[in-house]
């Protein structure tokens, strides 16, 4: 009997194996013709949310059945989308920005799509995408840290290294969080791809922090925010200022000095079978009612301009006038190689 | 039933679970690495030129290698005296005690993060020390989330073993050190290894700990496949570098499955109430101490920190972010909805896993007499503790290129997930039970069999109560590990019906101060969700089990 179990196990093990041989070639099945279907699927970042009355009135009034996947990261989403573009995810993706556009078009991810109500976006064109929001990237201060302390509160990244703000500031990793990518970006839009590693061997000695993600950042290391860490600079978002109201002023402040510009896209994936569903959820994602929901529930700008914004805003989430830029190209070329880059160098 | 019956019957019991782990976890898992050696025209190895190159893949290894074996060394150290004092001990308060040390093992390692990053910031309650961002850091959060596992798994074996094998030695004169290196310590070793093993491959695998508490200024191997799958898609140096962690893995398996064949003997088992003594303040007095240290340092204060923080909103103290949670609740879901994805998720994930695993802990537990046979099986035992091993990142992402066509189009769909979580707490249940079938005495079985009891009467009448016992125990860990998995449910997380760690994870995500109490509070509910099961399925167990 115990020889029987072991010839059993043992054909099982072979047709285990003999499964996986085939998996490397797997999915030829190329782009099938768009056929209608009542489905839709939604890939977005995990950080996406929109009212649910929102949701059900695109269900009702394209008679969709939706289901929304989160994978990961802005980073995770663009990868998994390319490891698996021969079979899709899903119909559409929203959540893709700058720092990874340009890998999501050149791998062959996307379709083309130009939305109708896309005209007043000019000036985040990306090829194949539309973009739906964007912010900034800043330093965030703890103005009652500065107050108390006396000292002014930093305005440029070149301050960030003056030895009066010594073990002030806590950033996010570049190889684990995507505003960690977005400020190494606005570091070598400002000191260039030969200067940027430099800058931040300043930052270092100048005793900054580098936590995992955002959350560890803000709410552990950040004095301003309800976590009550010890270090009054973090890296966050130029609207994280909005939620930090207390009376009728922000005890925090962005330093837009400092600041990177990223922009969220929406595309229709290549493969999919429902290209007109996935064509009405990006023409969704610019009508007013979800471009008005946006600020409130992505914490960014909508990408239309005369959207309505919340009334603490203007006061306390204006947008840098100065953002740095790296363009869209020269980050997709080397993106992979400054990650690895600072993470040899700082990480 | 016929011989040839049984044998067909046993086969079975083995491919059900095999067929389950091959298509779930072996076939997804090992899709993704072999997609890292074939470049498009034929195979090649040249992720590992490159790997092994690069004096950080080194470093990694290295780090893995040490942070893992000293997790295990200190979990084995402070939590055998704990496995004494809660299981062979009686003393007011051990119930809420063994609840409580279970509760870390269901964080997700973002509260985690957040509980441990507070003590240990420079202005924190344990600041002093200089902790943060430090190796010791790292581990102390191992210890915290794997004490449990040797408390629980070495206790519930010492709950059961006969003390008057002990008491023949005190009586013939050997002093209680004596007794415990030379008697009780042999005796619990199957269960000790089993533990370790268990512990070596958390911790050996653990991304989020080592991530957030070493700042990225520590990697392991777990956490650079995470990063080049995740961030980079460099499939193919992921490739190799999850090769490397299979062959540790295995190495780790091996030597464990060496010492426990070693090791195992067979034991006369009681139901525990039997052999627990009550509490004696001179005789306890050291385990006792060292239990409470280790619980206040590792347990009680972050714990304590994170519901402290949890009734806070600015500086006042409120219920608030509680009321708010439960009535209006965040991002889109509410409290209660999540609460019950979680519960439904956790009970369809713990059924699988509990069924599957019995079989496979009722085949491996066979005696057969040839050896290649018993090899066979206990390469079968090891296959089942694979899934600890592995990156949940390449299972995840192995998900997405196999289980993508009809009828197994599955990534989108909510099946998924508890068929994930299943995958991880099978080895657990494995590991729970199987020491406690073998640790039958066969004499019994044979005495069976001579008084003329068939196959299946041994099985219904000695057997299974026997396995009965340990379901309890194996139960509450399959739960629990469900209720908090956070590592492939992430992948396949459904912003609209989100699990509990799924729904704190995105509210740590957040700014503002109704966010970020409220995450406190979600996580302070699951952490009592845990601590609740534990204890209840501490008391599932029956108490009319065969003894003799």
């Amino acid at each position: 009997m115990q020889r029987m179990i072991v010839a059993g196990l043992t054909a099982v093990a072979l047709l285990a194996l003999s499964a996986c041989g085939g998996a490397p070639s797997s999915g030829e099945a190329g782009a099938p013709s768009p056929t209608q279907t009542d489905k839709l699927t939604v890939v977005t970042h995990d950080a996406f949310t929109l009212p649910d009355e929102l949701k059900a009135k695109f269900a009702d009034e394209t008679g969709l059945e939706v289901t929304y996947v989160a994978p990961g990261d802005t980073g995770t989403l663009v990868n998994q989308l390319v490891l698996t573009k021969d079979s899709p995810l899903g119909d559409v993706v929203y959540g893709i920005d700058n720092t990874f556009a340009s890998r999501a078009a050149s791998e062959g991810v996307l379709v083309d799509y130009e939305s109708p109500l896309a005209a007043s976006t000019q000036e985040f064109a990306a090829p194949q995408l539309t973009p739906i929001d964007f912010g900034d990237v800043c330093i965030n201060a703890d103005t009652a840290w500065f107050e108390a302390a006396g000292i002014e509160i930093p305005s440029t990244l070149d301050d960030l290294t003056d030895p009066v703000y010594k073990d002030l500031l806590v950033v996010t990793n570049p190889a684990s969080s995507a505003p960690g990518l977005s400020f190494l970006l606005a570091t070598i839009g400002a000191k260039g791809e030969d200067g940027y590693l430099d800058y931040w061997q300043a930052l270092s000695d100048n005793g900054t922090k580098v936590a995992s993600g955002w959350t560890e950042a803000y709410y552990t290391d950040f004095s301003g925010a309800d976590g009550k860490g010890p270090r009054p600079l973090v890296l966050s978002y130029s609207t994280s200022p909005a939620y930090t109201v207390d009376g009728d002023t922000s005890t925090t402040q962005a330093l837009l000095g400092t600041c990177f510009r990223a922009v969220e896209y929406a595309g229709v994936l290549h493969g999919t079978t429902n290209e007109a569903g996935a064509q009405k959820f990006i023409d969704f994602m610019l009508s007013p009612e979800v471009q008005a929901a946006i600020p409130e529930n992505l914490y960014m700008y909508p990408v239309i301009a005369d959207t309505p914004l919340p009334k603490d805003w203007a006061r306390f989430a204006p947008l840098s006038e100065v953002p740095f830029e790296v363009p869209a190209e020269q980050i997709g070329q080397h993106r992979d190689q400054w990650i690895r880059d600072w993470t040899e160098a700082i990480g | 039933m016929n011989p040839w019956g049984w044998r067909v019957a046993w086969l079975l019991a083995a491919a059900v679970p095999l067929a389950f782990l091959t298509l779930f976890f072996a076939w997804p898992a090992a899709s993704l690495v072999l997609r890292g050696f074939h470049d498009g025209d034929g195979w090649t190895l040249s992720g590992f030129q490159t790997v092994f190159a690069s004096p950080r893949t080194w470093r990694a290894v290295g780090f893995t290698l040490t942070s893992a074996t000293a997790s295990t060394l200190l979990c084995l150290l402070l939590g055998l005296p704990g496995a004494y004092l809660l299981y062979r001990t009686r003393f007011a308060g051990q119930g809420a005690l063994r609840a409580l040390v279970s509760v870390p093992f269901v964080l997700p390692t973002v509260v985690v993060g957040v509980a441990f990053g507070a003590l240990l910031r420079e202005d924190g309650l344990l600041g002093w020390a200089g902790l943060s961002g430090t190796p010791a850091a790292i581990l102390g959060a191992m210890v915290f989330f794997n004490y449990s596992v040797v408390v629980r798994t070495v206790g519930s074996m010492w709950a059961r073993l006969d003390p008057r094998l002990e008491q023949a030695a005190a009586t013939l004169g050997a002093s209680p050190l004596r007794v415990l290196l030379g008697v009780t310590l042999p005796a619990l070793a199957p269960a000790i290894v089993s533990a370790a093993s268990l512990v070596f491959l958390f911790s050996a695998s653990s991304y989020g700990i080592v991530m957030v508490l070493g700042q990225g200024s520590y990697s392991s191997i777990e956490t650079e496949i995470w990063f080049l799958t995740t961030q980079l898609l460099d499939l193919r140096s992921a490739a190799a570098l999850s090769i490397t962690q299979l062959v540790i893995v295995t190495l780790a398996l091996w030597l464990s499955s060496a010492a426990q064949t070693r090791t195992t003997a067979s034991l006369r088992l009681q139901p525990d109430s039997a052999t627990s003594r009550r509490f004696d303040r001179r005789r306890d007095w050291a385990p006792m101490a060292l239990t409470l240290g280790v619980t206040v340092v590792l347990l009680v204060a972050p714990l304590g920190n994170l519901l402290w923080l949890s009734l806070h909103r600015g500086d006042r103290l409120t219920l608030a972010n509680y009321s708010q949670l439960a009535s209006d609740g965040a991002m889109g879901t509410t409290l209660w909805a999540a609460g019950r994805t979680s519960l439904v998720t956790a009970l369809a994930a713990t059924g699988m896993a509990v069924a599957l695993g019995m079989l496979v802990s009722l085949v491996a537990s066979r005696r057969p007499r040839s050896t290649s046979a018993r090899r066979g099986l206990a390469a079968l035992e090891s296959l089942f503790l694979l899934p600890l091993g592995v990156s949940a990142v390449t299972v995840g992402f192995g998900y997405l290129i196999t289980l993508n066509r009809p009828p197994l189009d599955l990534r989108s769909s909510l099946v998924l997930i508890p068929i994930a979580q299943a995958v991880v707490a099978l080895p657990l249940i494995v590991r729970i039970l199987l020491p406690v079938l073998r640790a039958i005495d066969p004499r019994q079985l044979e005495a069976a069999s001579t008084l003329g009891s068939g196959p299946l009467r041994v099985l219904l009448r000695i057997e299974l109560p026997h396995l009965w016992r340990g379901l309890g125990l194996a139960t509450g860990f399959a739960f629990a590990t469900s209720l908090g998995e956070f590592g492939a449910t992430s992948f396949l997380a459904r912003p609209d019906n989100p699990t509990l760690p799924v729904l704190i994870f995105r509210l740590f995500g957040r700014p503002g101060s109704e966010t970020y109490g409220m995450a406190l509070a979600a996580s302070v509910l699951l952490a009592g969700l845990a601590g609740i099961t534990m204890a209840a399925a501490e008391r599932l167990r029956p108490q009319e089990v065969t003894t003799w």
